[in-house]
C-alpha cells in the first residue's frame, strides 16, 4: 500500500508539473527527452536484417558482397551550447542490426529546450570509457577485445561474403577496434580510432528524435578504396587496416532528419 | 489534451490499488520457500543476470521435486529411462555415446547436450537448433519423443498421482493443486537452473586463485588470436565466462547438410547447417563433440578448425582460409590450445553432491 501511495503521489506530482508547464512562458527552458534512431543504407538503399545473407551490394573496388552481421557501438551523445556548456549523456548503445536491437536509443536524461550549436556522439568508445570499465551487457554480447591486444571493446563488427578475384565466394570480417601495433608485444603501440560524429545545430523545442543514417558503403570507399581480396579477415591485429577503417568511417554517418 | 494520459494513469492506479486491497485481504497464495539462484562471483562481476521466469521462481521444494523427477525413470513409458540416463552428472549432464538411445532401442540423430549455466542462455533458445523457447517448454518434449522416453503426459501424470510420494512433493512445491505437466516441467526447470558450473581452474585463475601453466597461457592466446584460433568471437572470453555466445553458426563441418539445424526450424535457407555454439566448459567430460557427436577427441575438434573446414554457402564469415581447410595451427599451438580448453573443465561441478542421483 505504501508503494502505491508513493506512486500516486508521484503521478499527482507529474500531473501537476505538466499542467504548470502549460502555463509557463515559452522562454523558460523545459526538460524534454531525446531519442536516437539508427538506420543503415548502402549508398542510399535501405539495409535491414531482411536484406542480409544475399550477395547484392557492390563496393567501390567492384567486389560483389553481402552482409551477414552488423553491430556497432556509439557513446557519449553530447549537446553543445553556444556558451561552451555541454550536456553529456554518459552512456553507450550497442546497435545490433542482425537482431534488430538497439536501433532506437532513448537515454534516460532530460535535455532542456533551447538552441544548441551542435549535437555529437562518439563512434566506439573514447579510451577512458573503453578501458576503465567492465560492462556486463557488452561482455555478455561477446563484444570484448582480447587482453593481449590491450582489452576494451569492439567498435564495429561487419561480416559477410564477397566474390573474390578468382570468382570464389569467401567470408570477410570487418571489425573495428582501437588500432594496436603488436610488433613488439607485450609492448603495445596504440593509435586512437574512435571518432566524433557531429550532427550539427538544432533548436530543441519539444521531445526530439534524431534519425541517424550509416552508409555502409562508405567503409569501403573514401579515402581508402578497400580491396577485400587483400583485406578480408584477421583485421583486428592489422594496425594499418584499422587506421584505414578509421579514415573511411569519417563519412559513414549522417543526420537523416529530426522530428519533434 | 496534453494531460489526458495522466488522467488515465491516475484513474487506473486507483482501480489497481483498490483491487490489490481486496486480494490481499481475502486470499493468501501458498508460497514455497524461496531459494534464489546462487550467482557465482565471476558471473556477478562480468555478465548480466540469469533469466528466471517471474511465474516460476526458484524454491527449495520446487528444486527438490524437479531433481527427483529428473532422475526418475517413471517419466518413460517402460520405466527404464530418466532424463539423467542421457544427461548424467559425471558427464556434465550429457552422455558418452554419439547418439542417445531411447527406450525402444532406437537412436536419435543428435548428440545429447550437457546441461549447465542454462539460466544464462539469455535468448532461451534450447536444443542444437534452438527449436524450443524456455526450459519449462523444453522439458515437455523428451517425455513424448518416440526415440527418447516415448511416453504420454497423461500416463506420466496418472503415475505421479498414484505414487505415494509425488502428491505431497507437488503440494509442497506448488500448493494445493493437482499435478499437471506444466508443474512437473516447472519443477524440472528449477532444478536445471541450479546446475551452475563456475569453478574450473581457469575460473580460479580469473579470480586470482590459480596460475596457468605456460601451455595453458599460450593456448589462451591461440584462442584469442584472430590470426590463429580466433575462437573467442563465438565461444566467449575471460570476460564472458559462459564460454559460448549461445548463437547459431555454421562452423564448417560439412559441404552439404543431412541435418539442416536452424534452417529446418526457421525455414530460411540462410540458416541451413547452423547449430548453437556449445559452451567449452567441461569438455573433459562431454565427449563426443558436435551436434552429431562426430568427433571423439578434442584433437579431432582442433584439427577440424585448423585444417578440416568444409565450404558451404552458409559457412560463418569468421571461418578463414577455408580453401586451405583452415589456418593450419602448429603442433605446439594445437596442444597448447587443448591444454587451455581443458582448464575450462570443472570437476567440482560433476562431483557436486547436490546434483547426484537422489
Ligand atoms: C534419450 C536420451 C534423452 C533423454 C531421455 C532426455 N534427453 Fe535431453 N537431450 C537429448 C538430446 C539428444 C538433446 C539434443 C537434441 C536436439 O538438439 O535435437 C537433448 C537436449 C536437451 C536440452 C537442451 C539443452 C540446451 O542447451 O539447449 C535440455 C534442457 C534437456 N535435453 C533436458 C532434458 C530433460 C529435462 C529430460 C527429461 C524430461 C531429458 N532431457 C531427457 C537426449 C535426451
Ligand atoms: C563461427 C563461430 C565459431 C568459431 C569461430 C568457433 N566455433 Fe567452435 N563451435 C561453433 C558451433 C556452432 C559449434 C557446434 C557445431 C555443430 O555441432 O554443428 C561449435 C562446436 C565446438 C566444439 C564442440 C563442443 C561440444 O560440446 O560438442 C568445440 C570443442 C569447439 N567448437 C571449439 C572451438 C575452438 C577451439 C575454436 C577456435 C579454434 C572454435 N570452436 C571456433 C562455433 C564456432
Amino acid at each position: 500500500m505504501k508503494k502505491i501511495a508513493a506512486l500516486l503521489t508521484l503521478i499527482t506530482l507529474a500531473f501537476s508539473c505538466s499542467s504548470d508547464d502549460d502555463n509557463q512562458p515559452n522562454n523558460v527552458p523545459q526538460n524534454v527527452n531525446a531519442t536516437f534512431n539508427f538506420s543503415h543504407n548502402w549508398d542510399g538503399i535501405s539495409v535491414t536484417s531482411t536484406n542480409f545473407n544475399t550477395i547484392q551490394y557492390i563496393n567501390a573496388n567492384g567486389e560483389e558482397m553481402s552482409i551477414e552481421k552488423l553491430r556497432h557501438l556509439i557513446s557519449n551523445v553530447t549537446f553543445h551550447k553556444s556558451n561552451g556548456e555541454t550536456i553529456v549523456i554518459d552512456g553507450y548503445n550497442l546497435i545490433d542490426v542482425t537482431n534488430d536491437s538497439g536501433l532506437v536509443y532513448a537515454p534516460d536524461i532530460d535535455i532542456p529546450t533551447g538552441s544548441y550549436e551542435n549535437v555529437s556522439f562518439t563512434f566506439g568508445f573514447n579510451n577512458d570509457d573503453n578501458y576503465n570499465n567492465n560492462y556486463p551487457d557488452l561482455n555478455s554480447a561477446s563484444w570484448n577485445v582480447p587482453d593481449m591486444m590491450g582489452g576494451g571493446y569492439h567498435y564495429m563488427q561487419l561480416e559477410g561474403k564477397f566474390i573474390n578475384d578468382a570468382d570464389v565466394e569467401i567470408g570477410y570480417a570487418y571489425h573495428t577496434i582501437r588500432a594496436v601495433n603488436l610488433t613488439n608485444a607485450p609492448d603495445l603501440l596504440f593509435q586512437d580510432t574512435f571518432f566524433i560524429v557531429d550532427l550539427g545545430a538544432v533548436n530543441v523545442s519539444n521531445n526530439i528524435s534524431f534519425n541517424i543514417e550509416m552508409n555502409i558503403a562508405e567503409w569501403f570507399k573514401n579515402p581508402n578504396q578497400w580491396n577485400l581480396n587483400i583485406l578480408n579477415n584477421m583485421l583486428m591485429p592489422n594496425f594499418d587496416a584499422q587506421v584505414m577503417m578509421y579514415e573511411n568511417g569519417q563519412n559513414a554517418f549522417s543526420l537523416g532528419s529530426i522530428s519533434q | 489534451m496534453k494531460n489526458k494520459p495522466f488522467h488515465i494513469i491516475y484513474i487506473l492506479c486507483f482501480i489497481l490499488s483498490s483491487c490489490s486491497n481486496e486480494t490481499t485481504d481475502s486470499y493468501v497464495p501458498y508460497s514455497a520457500t524461496p531459494q534464489p539462484i546462487d550467482i557465482p562471483t565471476l558471473f556477478e562481476e562480468n555478465i548480466i543476470s540469469p533469466v528466471i521466469p517471474t511465474n516460476n521462481p526458484q524454491t527449495v521444494e520446487g528444486i527438490a521435486l524437479g531433481k527427483k523427477l529428473f532422475f526418475d525413470p517413471i517419466l518413460s513409458a517402460d520405466n527404464t529411462q530418466a532424463c539423467a540416463s542421457c544427461h548424467a552428472p559425471q558427464n556434465a549432464f550429457t552422455d558418452s555415446t554419439r547418439f542417445s538411445i531411447g527406450i525402444d532401442g532406437i537412436a536419435g540423430n543428435r548428440n545429447s547436450m550437457p546441461l549447465f549455466n542454462l539460466a544464462w542462455n539469455y535468448d532461451e533458445n534450447f536444443f542444437w537448433d534452438g527449436r524450443v523457447f524456455s526450459l519449462e517448454h523444453q522439458a515437455i518434449e523428451p517425455v513424448t519423443n518416440p526415440v527418447e522416453m516415448h511416453n504420454t503426459w497423461e500416463m506420466v501424470i496418472s503415475r505421479l498421482q498414484q505414487s505415494n510420494e509425488y502428491p505431497d512433493l507437488f503440494q509442497a512445491a506448488f500448493g494445493g493443486v493437482t499435478i499437471t505437466k506444466e508443474l512437473a516441467t516447472k519443477a524440472m526447470a528449477q532444478f536445471e537452473r541450479t546446475l551452475i558450473s563456475a569453478n574450473s581452474k581457469f575460473d580460479r585463475f580469473s579470480l586470482g586463485q590459480a596460475t596457468l601453466t605456460t601451455e595453458e597461457q599460450n593456448g589462451l592466446n591461440v584462442f584469442m588470436d584472430e590470426t590463429k584460433g580466433d575462437c573467442f568471437h563465438c565461444h566467449g572470453n575471460p570476460n564472458n565466462p559462459l564460454w559460448t555466445d549461445n548463437i547459431f553458426h555454421n562452423n564448417g563441418l560439412d559441404a552439404t547438410f543431412t541435418d539442416l539445424g536452424l534452417g529446418e526450424i526457421s525455414g530460411d535457407p540462410a540458416d541451413n547447417g547452423k547449430f548453437k555454439s556449445p559452451s567449452l566448459r567441461n569438455l573433459a567430460f562431454t565427449a563426443p563433440y558436435m551436434h552429431d557427436g562426430r568427433f571423439n577427441t578434442l584433437d579431432e575438434v582442433i584439427n577440424h578448425y585448423s585444417e578440416g573446414l568444409q565450404d558451404s554457402p552458409t559457412i560463418d564469415p569468421l571461418m578463414k582460409k577455408v580453401d586451405e581447410g583452415g589456418v593450419h595451427l602448429s603442433p605446439q599451438d594445437k596442444s597448447d590450445l587443448k591444454a587451455f580448453l581443458l582448464s575450462l573443465s570443472d570437476p567440482s561441478f560433476i562431483n557436486n553432491p547436490d546434483f547426484q542421483i537422489p
